[in-house]
């Protein structure tokens, strides 16, 4: 306790982790990893084994975590399901191309051996039970194929005897990552449907004689994919546990007011009048700090949840969750939810 | 806003601020990585001098090295890192150890204070006599538009002893000590602001005049007066650099009444009239943390401090454009006058506190 105490106060105020860290980029006490090893899993996917700097506490087979890179000087943050196994050394991501978001670009185009990502404590409930069900059903749309496998990989390593069937939709054969493997799987039965050319084994999307072609009466269903997907396995089976992945947002041109402008620390909501959000935010009975309310001296600033937001000063856009946004001279463009 | 040296119509603040808004937003269009790797680079430099001459002045034979080394550090930490990114100047990145809000200095001066009375009040009532708390620090008169009482007379007195304890000058900021001594608030009303300089100058006295003299064992007076004298050299030419930003002949000052309901435009005209800037090399401006470009900043105070020397000229030639001032020399020189003007307040203004925009305008 007290050689820590002594090391802060010399180190301080920055912290230790900000000399270390210059040293190498993983010695820090932030959750970071190294990619340390690339491979093209299909045309146009990439997978992408990373070292952590220290084990990932708690990550369960199916779960997501986020990973955060720095583009042009900016940081943006995205979930990925990792598609190791539970308790793997290394954390194992499919990043495919048609997600089209900024960081699986990034990643796609510039990862290799050597190239550092911050990563987050992993979370949501895609996860199988500790009494494994007997019969599982596990469907996944594009690369919503990772927590699948990270799922089968986890019951393979413990000898699962149960029945997995696995049905993954791709446009087309080749773009199914992961199809060696699954098929040298013992136990799981594997189908594939190809939505935008000939091949596969079931024809077009999801219906009910796909379900029955995979498994009669499976115990438990999964399913991660497009929100299309999940609404149509959930169509036949209510119950079944979903991962989706909204699409990247897309920003609409500025028309003010109307939206629905959150306040989650203080759990008030209001509807958007098109004024700057620190006049709306006061309007509303909250008193948050303020300076200059012509957006120079910073003070107001923000946590943006999510929601789009833009500059009035700068005309800088702000679309991503978990920004820094001043609130004296942002309007909201659609909801927003400023942690305030 | 007729007693300064120049004033423009509605129609030409509009465009003056138009075109001022302009530079800012093509400054702001191509931020990017060279501008995080650079403050990367510095805050590098900046750690690695500081270990470094930490531990050369364990070695008494090393102490010169070891003290320039640990006061260039400081200077760095405080000035172009710690100062700018405080500015929000690399909010955009979403780099946690960059961030505006969170970042905390090697100085006395509690960061979530100096956000309040630099980046808020400072730059936003810039030299308006009676809001702008730069103007003397509470202790000194700066201004023809203070008024005289004999208490001034030590003005340069207390201009030399602000210099040597800048960082505890600065720290003191927010307590507001001339509102206290006027009986507007009492001692009791800052407890809490006391408390917390009172937390952060003990972290900073027990690491530099304690816990590093006592890891150097017998040579702990040498650690001892090599922190204390990076400390010093700190303060001084921080103090230097601040003063000359606002203080040399032919800057204005403002009232209350001129800054009321002011345009972006007069608030633009505000900041240039009155800062300067001080002319040197590369290095010096780094040193300077880029407030060499002091007018720049205050025109664009969350800009990265790296991008004013390429947007001055375009500034300059605005300024020239709408006939107002640009000040700007060599430190060497503005700082003459700055000391001269301290010196020159010690005494009543001539002509009963006429201010001497005016006395200009009327000669």
């Amino acid at each position: 306790m007290l050689p820590s105490r002594l090391l802060g106060l010399l180190a301080g105020p920055h912290g230790v982790d900000r000399y270390t860290e210059l040293l190498d980029p993983m010695w820090t006490s932030d959750a970071r990893a190294t990619v340390v090893a690339v491979r093209r899993s299909t045309p146009r996917s990439l997978t992408v084994s990373l070292q952590p700097n220290r084990p990932v506490a708690g990550l369960r087979a199916g779960q997501y975590l986020t990973v955060t890179v720095e583009v042009d000087g900016r940081r943006h943050t995205r979930c990925y399901s990792p598609a190791n196994a539970e308790g793997a050394a290394l954390v194992e991501l499919t990043i495919a191309s048609h997600d089209g978001g900024v960081v699986s670009e990034h990643l796609l185009r510039n990862a290799r051996p050597g190239m550092t990502v911050g990563l987050s404590t992993p979370a949501g409930d895609f996860v199988v039970p500790e009494v494994r069900p007997r019969r599982l059903l596990l469907i996944a749309g594009g690369s919503g194929i990772t927590p699948v496998m990270a799922i089968a990989r986890t019951l393979q390593g413990e000898r699962y005897d149960g029945d997995v069937a696995v049905v993954h939709y791709v446009h087309a054969l080749q773009d199914a990552a992961y199809r060696d493997e699954l098929a040298a799987m013992p136990n799981v039965r594997v189908l594939y449907g190809c939505t935008r050319a000939p091949g596969g084994d079931l024809d077009g999307h999801l219906d009910q004689t796909h379900l029955a072609a995979a498994m009669a009466d499976p115990d438990a269903v999964y399913v991660c994919g497009p929100p299309a997907l999940v609404d149509a396995v959930r169509r036949y089976r209510p119950d079944a546990k979903a991962e989706s992945f909204a699409p990247a947002p897309l920003v609409i041109p500025y028309s003010p007011g109307g939206g629905r402008i959150t306040f989650s620390d203080s759990g008030i909501d209001a509807v958007d009048d098109g004024r700057p959000l620190l006049n709306q935010a006061e309007d509303a009975g909250l008193t948050p700090t303020s300076g200059c309310r012509m957006g120079i001296c910073h003070t107001c600033t923000r946590r943006k949840v999510r929601g789009v937001v833009r500059n009035v000063s700068t005309g800088v856009i702000s679309t991503d969750a978990d920004e820094a946004v001043q609130i004296c001279v942002s309007v909201a463009v659609g909801a927003v939810d400023i942690a305030l | 806003m007729s007693r300064h040296t120049s004033s423009l119509t509605p129609e030409q603040f509009e465009g003056f601020g138009r075109e001022l808004d302009a530079i800012k937003e093509k400054v702001i269009a191509d931020l990017g990585q060279t501008d995080v790797d650079y403050i990367r680079r510095v805050i590098k430099a900046q750690r690695g001098m500081e270990v470094a001459g930490r531990g050369l002045l364990i070695f008494p034979p090393a102490w010169l090295a070891g003290t320039a080394l640990l006061s260039v550090s400081k200077i760095l930490d405080n000035m172009e890192i710690g100062h700018n990114v405080m500015h929000g100047q690399y909010e955009w990145t979403g780099d946690p150890a960059l961030s505006g809000q969170a970042f905390e200095w090697d100085t006395s001066c509690p960061a979530d204070q100096w956000r309040h009375s630099h980046n808020f009040t400072h730059h936003t009532f810039t030299n308006i006599v009676g809001m702008d708390r730069d103007i003397g620090y509470g202790l000194l008169r700066m201004s023809d538009d203070q008024d005289w009482r004999p208490y001034f007379l030590g003005n340069p007195v207390y201009a030399f002893l602000l210099m040597m304890l800048f960082q505890y000058g600065v720290a003191l900021h927010e307590l507001e000590a001339e509102r206290i001594r006027s009986g507007e608030i009492t001692l009791g009303d800052k407890r809490e602001v006391l408390e917390q300089i009172w937390r952060k100058t003990r972290r900073q006295v027990l690491k530099d005049y304690v816990a590093f003299p006592l890891l150097a064992g017998p040579f702990a007076p040498f650690v001892f007066a090599g922190n204390m004298t990076a400390n010093l050299v700190r303060n001084v030419w921080a103090f230097s650099i601040i003063f000359c930003g606002h203080f040399p002949e032919g800057t204005e000052e403002f009232s209350m009444e001129e800054a009321r309901d002011e345009t972006r435009g007069q608030w633009y005209y505000r900041q240039i009239l009155g800062s300067a800037n001080l002319t040197g090399g590369t290095i010096f401006h780094i040193l300077s943390g880029n407030l060499s470009h002091q007018i720049e900043h205050h025109l664009f105070p969350d800009l990265p401090a790296r991008r004013y020397a390429e947007i001055a000229p375009q500034v300059r030639e605005i300024c020239e454009r709408y006939g107002l001032p640009y000040n700007s020399g060599p430190l060497p020189k503005q700082f003459g006058t700055v000391v001269r003007k301290i010196v020159r307040l010690a005494l009543p203004s001539r002509g009963a506190n006429m201010p001497t925009a005016a006395v200009r305008l009327a000669a």
